[in-house]
């Protein structure tokens, strides 16, 4: 895992700006912002929303607001891999939830949580409408469909 | 311009792209071109088929063979087989596609025959990303139509006398909003689409974005000239990339070709389109809530009136409808009102599009009239349960739907039956589940949804759905009181009648249509302290079968809580239930599977 002094770094606040310059203009701007922001460090830290408050000439209280309410927004960076186990209705009829209390176990990680090496990070996510291939899972953009409980080892064991 | 002798689509929905679709394009690419035939044939990465359990798909026309489950290793002989001797590939083909040796049509397998398809007539069949490919098929003949033939009051009549209905789950009548928007008063209006799909289990929606992303585009055009506005703003999820990229494409083109912009098809008409990204919150389906997040607010709703129709992104008049409702527009101005009228049932016009998942044989996408059985569904299109197990019901309408056990199998869907039976349409998951689905489990699943993704804003649904959730946990966890059925149902009807938004009104429908219909399983937990499908981790027992027990003692020795007794080689093994700790090493540990859990 980055440290946060390793995420704030001169570059990323240079493309930050670059991302409020191209939107600032646009109604409603907050939200593509912020989704720039999240690929660009990774998280939306503290520093971060200070200087899109500034720039958008907003509260910093209503951005930290909007930041805590979606999930895709982050404040603190997350694993190097982020495993996303699939709890949509479809993969959970077909015991997704033994899935990831299989990962929990192997990266010894609680979901929602980062592992302590900063490698991995578990999350159940929602549905990401790849049903046919229930019960699904996702490391960062790699996807594995149709699992079972014995392919598991082997794909955490790839990364 | 080429003429192909043969044309390979492979489908690159969401579905065969995580089974490995772009691995089998390259590989085709590959070896059309080192057997000298990539001048000959024509390959074309598709949208969804629909039958994503049999992903990657391959269909090869002029003879509509149907390969499935196809590795990169198959696409040799495909190649070398099929086209360059033509000799169609059995062994690779679709199960459900050869019969006695002959080789049926696309549709008439069981999967697609009694499908109709008009939403998703596009999808699977033409490039997503070619422009022409779409307007080939009629593509923006509905949108001239409209704008060099009738007036915006002629529109609303045609989407009014359709009786086309809301696609995303409330079943509004469609040409009724566009009516309310047209005359509502204000200097701009907006064009609005919901794709924010997020009820877990239905991927529809994405599945039209992804296959035939043209067609909303058309649309919204269509529905902006009818209404009155120039600017259009489609909501879409963040978890959907390829859908975002290639609706993007398309809206870039259709600016090129001049079906977006200034004085498109010559007439006085403008309008424009723009993405706005999701950023993971369910609430955000509800149509007040979408458009506080498209202004870039926390998005949480807001008391109803005023309507969108009225005050709406801005405060400006709103138009705000469901991406599968907008894929009906252009074929209904194209065939008329009468034709799609005369598809469906009496109150619910036209066709649905359903996911179907769970524990199905022929997981995917589909596209039925209204008016189809439950069972034709499951059974006819779905191919019925795997592994010989028994059917126990179908959960329809994500966490605002209910389960619909066996005994109403035969009800035809519509928006209005489905109420009827406690659960609703919503916007078309159809999950299976058979007799190893505890159906508690099913509640408290959803229930832990909808306390996860309540926004907070009114307290019935803040803290009611929270209070359900922990009488549901500890049912489920065998600490159950006798009345606590009763307390949920008095519960759910006061969250229904008192919660701000769609989600809390509709958040208590798994619970209360699980104890209508499953109140023994509900009693048994309860009273018995029993889990008659064996979910319930802590109502299960671990026992040792005395006559597969050789009396080797691994298992005493594995377990952590010491609680197993025996002799080694001369007595039977017994698991001491008061002080096991439900961990399953002993399950794991026996060599002979002599220890079961009941």
């Amino acid at each position: 895992m980055k440290l946060i002094k390793e995420i704030l770094t001169q570059d990323n606040f240079k493309n930050l700006q670059l991302a409020i310059d191209e939107h600032k203009e646009v109604k409603g701007a907050l939200i593509p912002v912020l989704n720039k922001a999240q690929k660009i460090f990774g998280c939306v830290p503290l520093e971060v929303q200070k200087q899109i408050s500034e720039e958008l000439k907003m509260p910093l209280s209503e951005i930290y607001g909007v930041v805590t309410f979606y999930s895709q927004f982050t404040l603190e960076p997350r694993g190097e891999f982020v495993i996303g186990v699939c709890l949509g209705t479809a993969c959970y009829v077909r015991n997704a939830q033994l899935i990831v209390d299989k990962i929990s176990e192997l990266i010894n990680t609680k979901v929602g949580e980062t592992s302590p090496d900063g490698k991995y990070t578990l999350e159940a996510t929602r549905c990401i409408g790849a049903c046919g291939l229930a019960p699904v899972l996702t490391v960062n953009e790699d996807v594995y469909g149709r699992l079972t409980i014995e392919d598991i080892p082997e794909i955490v064991n790839k990364y | 311009m080429d003429l192909y002798r043969a044309h390979v689509l492979v489908c690159g929905g969401t579905g065969c792209v995580s089974s490995g679709c772009n691995e089998i394009i390259e590989k085709f690419k590959e070896s059309l071109k080192i057997h000298g035939i990539e001048r000959e044939i024509k390959l074309v990465k598709t949208g969804c088929f629909g039958l994503c359990e049999a992903g990657p798909i391959v269909i090869v026309y002029p003879e509509g063979a149907f390969y499935s489950r196809i590795n990169p290793e198959d696409v040799d002989i495909i190649v070398e087989e099929h086209l360059l001797k033509g000799r169609i590939v059995k062994s690779l083909l679709f199960k459900d596609s050869v019969e006695e040796d002959k080789i049926k049509a696309i549709e008439e397998v069981g999967f697609y025959k009694k499908q109709l398809r008009i939403a998703l007539r596009n999808c699977g069949v033409i490039d997503p990303e070619a422009i022409e490919e779409y307007i080939a098929f009629d593509g923006y003949k509905a949108l001239a139509t409209v704008l060099t033939e009738l007036q915006p009051t002629e529109v609303i009549e045609i989407i009014k006398e359709s009786g086309l209905r809301g696609r995303g789950g409330g079943g509004f009548p469609t040409g009724l909003k566009w009516e309310f928007t047209a005359k509502a008063e204000g200097d701009q209006k907006y064009i609005a689409t919901n794709a924010d799909e997020g009820d877990p289990g239905a991927f529809m929606d994405r599945s039209i974005l992804e296959g035939d992303p043209h067609v909303i585009v058309e649309a919204m055009a269509i529905a902006g000239y009818a209404v009155g506005s120039d600017m259009g703003y489609v909501y879409v999820r963040a978890e959907y990339p390829i859908a975002v990229e290639r609706l993007q494409i398309a809206i870039d083109d259709a600016r090129e070709q001049g079906l977006l912009g200034k004085g498109i098809f010559g007439a006085d008409f403008n309008f424009d389109i723009e993405i706005r990204l999701g950023a993971g919150a369910f609430v955000c389906g509800e149509e007040t809530a979408l458009i506080n997040s498209i202004e870039g607010k926390r998005g949480m709703p807001r008391p109803r009136p005023p309507f969108p129709a009225q005050s709406g992104i801005w405060g400006k008049p709103t138009l705000l409808n469901n991406v599968e409702t907008y894929a009906s527009i252009p074929q209904i101005i194209l065939n008329g009102a009468e034709w799609f009228s005369k598809i469906g049932t009496e109150k619910s016009k036209g066709t649905k599009v359903f996911a179907l998942g769970g524990k199905i044989n022929n997981t995917g996408l589909l596209e039925i009239p209204m008016g189809t059985t439950i069972r034709e569904v499951i059974y006819d299109i779905g191919g019925g349960i795997p592994n010989g197990k028994a059917f126990k019901a179908v959960q329809t309408g994500g966490p605002s739907g209910g389960c619909i056990p066996m005994e109403h199998i035969d009800t035809p869907i519509d928006y209005d039956s489905l109420i009827e039976l406690g659960s609703m349409m919503g916007s078309g998951g159809m999950i299976v589940m058979d007799e190893d689905n505890c159906m508690i489990d099913i509640a408290r699943f959803f229930l832990d949804f909808t306390v996860e993704e309540s926004c907070g804003k009114c307290p019935p649904c803040r803290i009611g759905t929270k209070r359900m959730l922990e009488i549901l946990d500890n049912i489920t966890e065998g600490k159950g009181k006798p009345g606590d059925i009763e307390k949920l149902e008095r519960l759910s009807k006061n969250i229904k009648e008192s919660s701000l938004c769609g989600l809390g009104q509709t958040a208590p429908n798994p619970v209360l249509s699980t104890i209508k219909y499953f109140r023994n399983e509900y009693e048994s937990h309860i009273n018995d302290k029993k889990c008659l499908s064996g979910v319930c981790q802590e109502l299960l027992q671990f026992v040792v079968i005395d006559e597969l027990c050789k009396k080797c003692g691994i298992c005493a020795v594995k377990c952590p809580a010491s609680c197993i007794d025996g002799v080694k080689g001369k007595e039977i093994y017994s698991i001491r239930q008061e002080d096991c700790i439900k961990c399953g090493a002993c399950v794991d540990a026996c060599p002979f599977k002599a220890i079961i859990k009941e």
